[in-house]
């Protein structure tokens, strides 16, 4: 019976790539919008991501997510580190500050003042220089998507160069040289990373009585990370979160301010029901013409476990082969803007999540078109 | 008793209820012997479709007996009755009803395919089928691809494949011209009447009352009388 099912199926082609062309809408409509929304809310913590080192973020109670920063006195990285169970707690600058280009115009970049001993929280990967570089006196490393976009030098005649090692520009009136380029991963604004020391930092940036973002802290092994955080809590009266707590809680603020997780679920439900519109109707409209024939087979024996059977056989090769473009097209799309502005992920869980999806309207319009099988009285095959 | 195909006894059936109400059977006798081609004749809307699908097993009477060699339909689940069906009973219907995708072979083999059948003994046997009624080159043409007449035979095929005892036959002919008609009532007469077979005939076409047994003719759902083919054109 299940090559009738597919014979039936196939053989009516108009409405078969009807059906395929709606399921394939729906699941790259809900892929790719999915992962643009994951690939935009990874990069809310891409300052997290890069700087994975330290257990524990000390920071003001009041700082929401990564980039609202309240900065603190000096001195409470000094009461961070006298907590018992602290193997080291290091200071971190974060803040925007405004680049002066050599071509005059400016550039707000994320400037990341790393801890002048030690250099911990610096970036994961250098591609040109080394991180020590930054000893050198006015030195800054520049993440390497800039170098070729924001910061790129602009000629007379247009054209956009590189900035490369050895490069100058101005921070806050402040000369700056570029004595390294690293990977970094795009935040979300986008703006340009630049790393250096804290003290250097602390130079560029305009001046105020509290300069400090960030308390490092690494526990001593063998140290309970909650416990450390619930203790740094306790005696500093700081908030002291676990890399990945930070990390929800930033993303918690995206979720719940902005308004990007309702956009991108509209077009994912939208994806959805365009799916059930179209592909649930014409699957629904073929059973509808077939019935004629179901009757048939129901007449000549075919129980209702048979047709089933068939149905569901027909919903799921629509339904696979609808995902597999679907999915194959959002990966594509995915592959394509990997070099752009755009955000892109696709993690197993997204496809398995679209798979669901796919599935839900294959089983809906199955569903509907089976409850007509079911109630289908084999008389009406006498009927003219 | 053996040499019955069918007996029916004071069979009732109406559809609706209250004021619509339509009483299509009220008290149908009837005897179908194996062997015989039984033609059921009457008036539109004299319940001649209704009594062959109770016959057939899709529809279920009101009251009344009806025992298809000796197997009673009442009491059974769905699934019984589609089994019983399945091996017993062949159909042709007035259009046809060939799967339209499917090529006249794999329709043929539907019935088997049914019952559980392997595909590809399934196909052979519809194949040899189709040579009996003489579509043997026509395996793999699609239903549009044929005239009414190759259709009805292919459906034919199809009816008589898996050897069931009682064949339902409702206007065989009445989508076909009347020289297509006669060849798809000889046909039947020829390949699919047996010893060990029954067939019932529903049809309004006088002219191919030659081919019947006997006949039955129907009126207001009674069966006004069953005589003889040569007796019926006598009269
Ligand atoms: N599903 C149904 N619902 C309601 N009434 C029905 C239904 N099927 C048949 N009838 C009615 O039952 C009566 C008998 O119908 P049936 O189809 O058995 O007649 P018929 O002898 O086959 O007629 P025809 O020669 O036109 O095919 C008719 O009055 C018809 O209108
Ligand atoms: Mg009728």
């Amino acid at each position: 019976m299940n090559f009738i099912a597919l014979k039936m199926l196939i053989g009516d082609r108009a409405k078969y790539l009807g059906i395929i062309m709606g399921l394939t809408f729906a699941s790259l409509l809900i892929t790719q919008q999915s992962a643009i929304f994951l690939g935009l809310m990874t990069r809310t913590f891409a300052f997290l991501t890069d700087t994975g080192y330290p257990d524990i973020w000390v920071m003001d109670p009041k700082v929401q997510y990564t980039d609202d920063l309240k900065p603190l006195k000096e001195t409470e990285f000094l009461r961070v580190r006298g907590v018992e169970g602290v193997a080291w707690a290091v200071p971190m600058y974060k803040g925007l500050l405004k680049a002066r280009l050599p071509n005059g115009t400016f550039q707000t970049c994320n400037v990341i003042g790393l801890d002048d001993e030690t250099l911990i929280g610096g970036p994961p990967q250098m591609i040109q220089g080394q991180l020590s570089d930054l000893r050198r006196s006015d030195a800054i490393i520049v993440d390497s998507f800039s170098i070729m976009d924001k910061l790129a030098k602009v000629m007379p005649d247009g054209k956009r160069v590189p900035l490369k090692i050895g490069d100058t520009m101005e921070l806050n009136d402040h000369r700056a040289v570029v004595v390294g380029i690293c990977k970094a991963t795009r935040p979300f604004q986008s703006q340009p990373v630049i790393y250096t020391t804290y003290s250097r930092a602390t130079i560029f940036a305009p001046r105020e009585r509290k300069l400090m973002s960030f308390v490092l802290v690494k526990a001593k092994p063998g140290m309970d990370i909650n416990t450390m955080c619930n203790r740094i809590q306790a005696t500093t009266g700081l908030a002291a979160y676990t890399w990945n707590e930070f990390k929800i809680l930033t993303v918690r603020y995206f979720m719940k301010y902005t308004g990007i997780p309702v956009n991108f679920g509209v077009t994912v439900i939208l994806g959805f029901i365009v799916g059930v519109a179209i592909a649930g109707q014409t699957f629904y409209n073929f059973t509808q013409d077939n019935l004629r024939y179901f009757g048939t087979l129901k007449a000549m024996g075919a129980s209702d476990g048979m047709l089933l059977r068939m149905i569901l056989l027909q919903a799921a090769m629509v339904g696979s082969i609808g995902y597999g473009i679907g999915v194959g097209a959002a990966s594509v799309f995915g592959t394509l803007s990997g070099n752009t502005e755009l955000s892109f992920r696709l993690p197993w869980q997204l496809l398995a999540a679209s798979a669901t999806a796919v599935t839900l309207i294959c089983a809906a319009s199955a569903a509907l078109s089976m409850w007509k099988v079911v109630r289908l009285e084999p008389a009406i095959v006498f009927k003219s | 008793m053996n040499n019955i195909a069918v007996r029916c006894k004071g069979v009732t059936k109406s559809y609706g209820v209250g004021e619509t109400q339509v009483r299509a059977l009220r008290g149908v006798d009837l005897e179908i012997k194996t062997g015989e081609m039984m033609m059921l004749v009457g008036p539109s809307g004299s319940g001649k479709t209704t009594l062959i699908s109770i016959i057939a097993g899709v529809l279920e009477r009101d009251e009344g007996e009806c025992l298809v060699f000796g197997h009673d339909y009442k009491h059974v689940s769905h699934w019984e009755k589609a089994r019983f069906r399945g091996q017993n009973i062949g159909f042709v219907f007035q259009l046809f009803n060939l799967i339209p995708t499917l090529s006249a072979a794999e329709n043929v083999a539907a019935p088997l395919l049914i019952n559980g059948l392997k595909r590809s003994d399934a196909l052979e046997s519809a194949r040899d089928i189709l040579n009996r009624v003489g579509m043997g080159d026509r395996t793999y043409s699609l239903p549009r691809e044929l005239s009414g007449g190759q259709q009805q035979r292919v459906a034919i095929a199809r009816a008589m494949v898996h050897s069931p005892k009682l064949i339902v036959c409702d206007e065989p002919t009445s989508a076909l011209d009347h020289e297509t008609g006669h060849k798809v009532m000889e046909l039947l007469h020829e390949v699919v009447v047996g010893v060990e077979r029954a067939l019932i005939v529903v049809t309004h076409d006088s002219r191919i009352f030659e081919f019947a047994n006997r006949i039955a003719r129907m009126d207001d759902g009674h069966i006004i009388s069953v005589s003889d083919s040569r007796d019926f054109r006598l009269s």
